[in-house]
């Protein structure tokens, strides 16, 4: 008999401490800097209160990256800045440097090597983004895909900084939106109920928690050609795809009728107003593999338009918020349909109740 | 070698153009692993098709029920052969970076080498979670892959319905912005609850963020159930020589424009010096040798908008800690929502302090796990039994920071009005 396989327990060691990474002048100013400033775009320059700077150069990185890029990240970091890198939360890379000389030769190696600096003050930065086709078991569209094809068309104000506020972007691949809140998403919109597999659905899919996901109550159990399987309310469904993760038989993605919607005004941060959530503004694009042409012009409009027309400091929700609406759709040429009038819960509070009308 | 790449006329599309292309990447892994050549072939036929080809299943490593993402190929041959067969198992593990992640090269080369050993080399830094994704191995390499991350002193991430990583700013290490010690708050919060975040078991997903001031980094109001919010209590700093230098640059115009009409409380002020108020809840700085500007700090809301913009010449005080917001999430199921306050102000500066932090995190997580629906998210089981019941269960006093108006409705049973008062009351003379 063989004796049993001794299997290695893993050390539950949770969260790293981080002081070991931080470059040696982040960790000997840790929670006393003064200041900071911004010499160009792509740099930061920093300046504690013991009087220490240290200046941070950023560049755009593919996030989905292969070993080669990131070992040649790391030969960037070593030769031509301190060792010591960061990630931001739009997977822009980060090389702190103390001193002002190494910022240009460490900028011109990394255009050398095709990575965009820039990302920072009120620039276009990175895209946050999802997994799509690449890994996700639910998408209706790619993620590194739109977001490679978008940022080839928005890198030049990733490199400057002349938008009137900072301008934060995101894609998701389904309407569950990992891609998350932003001045301007882009996210799937279905626009067809699920095609329902009913031979598999007995076998794949606990159908009450299927019935229970559903936010509209529009799936019930069914006995469909002699199987146990779930039947769909379509006069009720409103093609959210939420049944689909729970119960892959029920496909919701479609080649030709899965769309995209383009959402604007998402704001988390505190700064002038309350933080806000992004509002539907434009749907029926098409899924145009391989660079979504129709989705980048709708975006690089809305740019336009908001560059042109925002003052200093206005983000995309404080822009809005002064010109109103109707002003947005007319300026815009987005045409308003009878879509984004909100019917979900909690809708009457986007009516206009008041006779603040601009004319 | 690698085998020969399949035609992927889509995907080289994705090649031309500036920003750096993962296509190039993957074609540069593929050189030498077969696992990334199949990877294009699957890929390129999802752009053909316009359909995702990935399902899950149950994969993970001994002793953990999650934190590797699960991916089997759908694309099969007639005969119930994949496909794409060097790339049939595409599992991603999910593992945690250290706050604000920081990295220095020595970590990130033993990752690659880790990484080209043991899996397809493609690695997204980092996920929307806030993980270092290690996208592409197979199931028999999951453990062998992971056993030497775990030795470098790195571990598993959340997924399923358990605790999720987490993700802090770059924060006080290099931030002046910064409230509170984010990574040492986000550290002691997340390794308290690992049996929760390695072995899922709760209703549904949980998530903590940390952001070290109000411009909210992380987006931890709009996406965690728990968002601890760098703050403080007393009045804005001011530093003249900074100010004077912020105004000889800008000048009046900005000064009115960009900060004074931006100012959500109107409590921003540009005064002639003479003119400036004294008084204890009064910050000002001249920025000229005539004119100055006067902040009550009673009436600032801490947005960030003027310390964002006068960087130095203005700053956060130095009663700092953090408010504590609970609800946020995403679409499903019932639409966005915005995490409320429930702790309107705490410190954050002692190890006690922080104690403070994790037993609030423990009642929150136990309630959710007794309370919640099956997948239901924090924020939508406060919406259904109420906010006064969640405080109550948390032994939280209400207060009006909590809300941003009192009830528009007379349905509520208010029986025990005296006897709330009472309370409050005798709170009060207690205190």
């Amino acid at each position: 008999m063989n004796a049993p396989v001794q299997m290695r327990k893993p050390k539950e060691t949770g969260v790293p401490e981080n002081k070991k990474y931080l470059h040696p002048l982040l960790a000997k100013n840790y929670g006393n800097w003064k200041y900071h400033d911004r010499p160009r775009p792509g740099v930061l320059h920093h300046v504690a209160r013991s009087g220490d700077e240290v200046w941070t150069v950023r560049a755009g990185t593919q996030r989905q990256m292969d070993i080669h890029t990131i070992r040649t990240l790391c030969d960037i970091a070593d030769n031509f800045a301190e060792g010591r890198v960061r990630f931001t939360i739009r997977s822009n890379i980060e090389f702190m440097v103390s001193e002002e000389k190494k910022v240009a030769p460490l900028i011109a190696e990394l255009e050398k090597h095709g990575f965009p600096v820039g990302g920072t003050g009120n620039s276009i930065t990175m895209i946050a983004h999802t997994q799509g086709w690449l890994h996700c078991d639910i998408p209706g569209t790619d993620a590194s895909g739109v977001v490679k094809a978008l940022m080839d068309e928005l890198v030049v104000e990733f490199k400057r900084e002349e938008m009137p506020n900072r301008v934060h972007l995101s894609t998701s691949c389904c309407e569950i939106n990992c891609g998350g809140q932003a001045d301007i998403a882009i996210i799937v919109q279905h626009t067809k109920p699920p095609v329902i597999n009913h031979d598999q659905v007995a076998n794949v899919c606990e159908r009450p928690t299927v019935v229970a996901r559903c936010p509209v109550a529009a799936i019930r159990p069914a006995m469909v050609n002699g199987k146990p399987s779930l039947e769909i309310d379509e006069s009720k469904c409103m093609c959210c795809g939420a049944c689909y993760p729970p119960c892959p038989p029920m496909q919701i993605n479609d080649p030709e009728n899965s769309k995209l919607a383009i959402w604007v005004g998402g704001k988390n941060s505190n700064a002038r107003g309350k933080p806000t959530f992004m509002k539907m503004v434009a749907s029926g694009l098409p899924n145009n593999a391989p660079r979504w042409p129709e989705v980048a012009a709708a975006v690089k409009n809305i740019l336009a338009v908001y560059k042109a027309d925002a003052r200093p400091w206005e983000r995309m929700a404080d822009w809005i918020d002064r010109i109103g609406w109707p002003r947005f759709f007319e300026k815009t040429g987005l045409p308003f349909t009878k879509y984004l009038i909100d019917d979900w819960r909690g809708s009457r509070s986007n009516l206009n109740a008041s006779t603040h009308i601009r004319f | 070698m690698a085998k020969k790449l399949h035609d992927t006329p889509n995907l080289d599309e994705l090649e031309k153009g500036e920003w750096p292309s993962f296509v190039t990447g993957l074609k540069r892994l593929a050189k030498d692993k077969d696992i990334a050549v199949d990877l294009l072939g699957q890929l390129e036929a999802s752009y053909k098709t316009r359909k995702g080809y990935w399902k899950g299943g149950t994969v993970g490593v001994f002793g953990y029920g999650g934190g590797v993402i699960p991916r089997f190929t759908e694309l099969k041959n007639e005969d119930g052969t994949p496909k794409f067969k060097d790339a049939a198992e595409f599992h991603t593990l999910r593992i945690m970076p250290p706050p604000g992640m920081h990295y220095d090269t020595a970590t990130l080369r033993q990752f690659c080498d880790i990484w080209d050993k043991y899996g397809s080399g493609l690695v997204a830094m980092h996920g929307q979670s806030g993980d270092i994704m290690f996208q592409g191995c197979t199931t028999e390499n999951v453990q062998k892959a992971f056993d030497e991350f775990n030795e470098m002193g790195f571990d598993l991430g959340g997924a399923g319905p358990a605790l999720r990583t987490s993700m802090s700013c770059v924060g006080a290490a290099r931030c002046e912005q910064s409230c509170y010690d984010e990574a040492q708050a986000m550290r002691s919060v997340i390794n308290s609850f690992l049996d929760d975040l390695h072995r899922p078991s709760l209703p549904y997903k949980v998530k903590f963020k940390f952001s070290g001031c109000p411009n909210d980094c992380m987006n931890a109001i709009q996406r965690s159930d728990i968002a601890i919010i760098g703050t403080w209590r007393d009045n804005i700093q001011t530093d003249e020589a900074l100010a004077k230098k912020w105004f000889a640059k800008h000048g009046m115009d900005e000064l009115v424009n960009d900060v004074v009409s931006r100012c959500p409380t109107k409590t921003f002020q540009v005064k002639e010096i003479k003119k400036v108020k004294a008084g204890e809840h009064i910050s000002s700085v001249a920025v000229s040798d005539t004119h100055a500007v006067e902040i009550n700090n009673q009436d600032c809301v801490r947005c960030m908008h003027c310390v964002n913009v006068m960087t130095g010449a203005l700053a956060p005080g130095k009663d700092r800690g953090a408010s504590v917001l609970v609800g946020g999430k995403s679409h499903l199921k019932i639409g966005g929502l915005m995490g409320t306050v429930v702790i309107p102000f705490m410190k954050l500066d002692t190890e006690e302090d922080v104690e403070k932090l994790v037993d609030f995190g423990q009642r929150h997580i136990d309630f959710f796990a007794e309370n919640a629906l099956e997948h239901e998210r924090s924020g939508e089981m406060i919406e259904r039994i109420g906010m006064a019941n969640y405080l109550d269960a948390m032994e939280i006093d209400v207060d009006p920071a909590m809300i941003s108006s009192p009830r528009m409705n007379p349905y509520v049973r208010t029986d025990g009005w005296d006897a709330e008062v009472a309370k409050i009351n005798a709170k009060k003379q207690a205190a």
